[in-house]
């Protein structure tokens, strides 16, 4: 493949607390600001804590999920009265950072999660993007301390719900909760990515090579009844924090709460977001996604 | 007060209470408690009445600890005896009604028993909560719970400092009896938590059927392990914490913590170490609820009780 090149990264964007109750970065970003990170060298670091009505409540929102409302409609509807909080706020965030695909946004824009499902550090991404998958390659390369895989969202950027070019997600964690652990994992994730838009920006070429991903193919929801619509099983104790480990016909899925098994039925696929306290709602006990390999090619930033 | 060679009688315990939503986002119990309203089959006991019931449905309904104030510090002799009105924040209005239901506290016509089911996000494992070291029906029950379940382990934390011990919602009862598992998130329900909890129960009915049969049941020594102190987050000025539970305290709940080990760690990296006078035992060690109590964790000692031998009237 031929070397890709790109223009210098030179504003990136951290943000934390974009849910109110996924602790790990908020005080990521609390922290950086404490540090007064905001320029290092040839990148201008911007630091925002994305819901601070929700961080104030320790709830993953007030009225809607933040994570959701950066949809074209949304970010151009006219803000009345009765416009949510996050609805608002997401255009706040915008105006700040983009606005969403034009010249002045951001350069790069890294959110940062919590999940209560064992998925250890994922980067996800909305789309192909050379530059972000390089990125991913250079922290998986460089972290020891947990398994770093990439996770490909499959809709469209225009249409991406969500506020990021690559979202940090670090579990397992519970809401409300701040474990040292998850919190020193991606503060080091932090870091190399600022440390790599230095390497990159300063000429560096990172070599082509291959990545696995996971993309998801689709959700699974849990057993309800059908009259109160409440849950009837709980995630299986075979299935429970065994997050991209690949999922078989005839595995254990789901113990009811009267002790029988429900066994997957399906192709192969890999399990995550195994029990995850914010998809309860959503009506979704895990995602299935199969693996991809990507490969990448070389890239360097683009020399006038 | 007897002695250790003399036979305590007490009461058959008639009626029981399994109390589930206490705190709204805990979800084993919320389940359970759900489960046995719909068909309480599995906790019927020979002369036993045995009631499973949600304390506080506001809070489960919207996935929260609590709406107004939490519900199991709002058990005091001053909300209880204060005029009830709207006025008044919702869980003490509960507060109220569930006195009248289950009370009221420190009466005669007070239920017996009262189980009241939570889960923590710390690695507490199973976890029973005595309130009176004097309360030989509950540590013979839970002695006999803890033999059950061999050789899993399930431990006990006495409560009874005059300043940190709170007035919960089991404390209507004659025998208040906490249980607490863990480690789970708020709002998720884990199967091996809920099995657990669920299992802890039919030894803890099965010990209440048995004494009301009339068995007696031998003097025995119980060990648990004594509050001591709460240990509060180090923070700054304003109020925010600045350092996080360390990673070499993280998880270790019931574990010794001795003089000079590592318990905080800033978030650029330093260490602070325990600064005590000798070994404790910590847990409820980073649980989420109670960053608002400020408290990180609660230290232990470990002490034996003695059980006196008991049998019904």
């Amino acid at each position: 493949m031929e070397n890709a090149t790109f223009s210098p990264v030179s504003r990136v964007a951290i943000c934390g607390g974009t849910h109110g109750n996924e602790m790990t970065g908020m005080y990521v970003v609390r922290e950086m600001q404490r540090q007064e990170a905001d320029q290092t060298g040839s990148v201008s670091i911007t630091t925002v804590i994305s819901n601070p009505r929700a961080v104030e409540v320790c709830r993953r929102y007030t009225e809607r999920d933040l994570n959701r409302c950066f949809t074209k409609a949304l970010l151009s509807s006219p803000i009345t009265d009765s416009t949510p909080y996050e609805v608002r706020r997401a255009q706040e965030i915008n105006a700040l950072l983009g606005p969403k695909e034009s010249q002045e946004a951001v350069d790069l824009l890294c959110d940062l999660h919590n999940t209560t499902a064992n998925m250890g550090m994922c980067l996800i991404f909305y789309s192909l993007d050379w530059l972000t998958l390089h990125i991913y390659k250079y922290i998986q390369s460089n972290m020891t301390s947990a398994p770093v895989r990439a996770l490909l969202m499959s809709s469209p950027k225009s249409e991406a719900y969500s506020l990021e070019s690559v979202a940090i997600e670090v579990g397992p964690q519970p809401n409300g909760v701040l474990r040292a652990d998850i919190f020193n994992m991606a503060k080091e994730a932090v870091d190399h990515t600022i440390e790599w838009l230095h390497k990159f920006n300063s000429g560096s070429t990172f070599e082509e090579g291959e990545v696995e991903a996971y993309t998801v193919v689709k959700s699974v929801d849990y057993p309800r009844d059908p009259t109160t619509n409440e849950i009837t099983a709980t995630i299986h104790p075979e299935l429970q924090d065994n997050d991209f480990k690949l999922l078989q016909p005839g595995d254990p899925m789901f113990l009811s709460f009267s002790g029988e098994t429900v066994k997957y039925e399906g192709e192969d696929l890999h399990p995550l977001f195994i029990n995850e306290c914010a998809y309860y709602e959503k009506k979704i006990a895990f995602h299935l996604a199969k693996k991809i390999t990507v490969t990448l090619p070389s890239i360097s930033v683009k020399k006038d | 007060m007897s002695s250790f060679n003399s036979i305590v009688s007490l009461e058959e315990a008639r009626r029981v209470a399994i109390f589930g939503g206490t705190h709204g986002n805990e979800m084993s119990g919320v389940t359970l408690v759900n489960l046995w309203v719909k068909n309480g089959a599995e906790i019927q006991r020979k002369g036993v009445e045995t009631k499973p019931f949600i304390t506080n449905p506001k809070a489960v309904e919207k996935c929260a600890r609590y709406v107004d104030t939490d519900l199991n510090r709002a058990f005091t002799p001053e909300n209880l005896s204060a005029p009830q009105g709207d006025n008044q924040p919702y869980e003490v209005q509960r507060a109220q009604e569930i006195n009248g239901i289950f009370g009221p506290k420190g009466s005669p016509d007070a239920y017996d028993v009262i189980f009241d089911l939570h889960n923590t996000t710390s690695n507490m494992g199973c976890t029973l909560i005595l309130e009176s070291s004097k309360d030989h029906f509950n540590l013979q029950m839970m002695n006999y719970i803890k033999k059950a379940i061999a050789p899993s382990s399930c431990l006990v934390l006495l409560n009874e400092h005059p300043l940190l011990k709170y007035s919960t919602s089991r404390s209507i009862a004659k025998h208040p009896v906490g249980l607490e598992v863990g480690p789970q998130p708020q709002g998720v329900l884990r199967s091996n938590i809920f099995e657990a909890m669920r299992v802890i129960l039919k030894h803890a009915l099965d010990f209440i059927e048995l004494f009301n049969e009339g068995m007696e049941f031998p003097s025995c020594t119980v060990e648990v392990f004594r509050v001591l102190e709460r240990i509060d987050y180090p923070r700054d000025a304003n109020g925010n914490i600045i350092a996080m539970v360390h990673p070499n305290l993280q998880d270790c709940d019931w574990e010794p913590l001795n003089p000079g080990d590592p318990m905080f760690q800033t978030f650029d990296g330093k260490t602070i170490r325990f600064q005590g006078s000798g070994t404790v035992y910590p847990t409820f060690i980073n649980e989420a609820a109670y960053y608002e109590k400020q408290q990180a964790f609660v230290t232990t000692r470990r002490e034996s009780l003695v059980a006196s031998s008991i049998r019904k009237v």
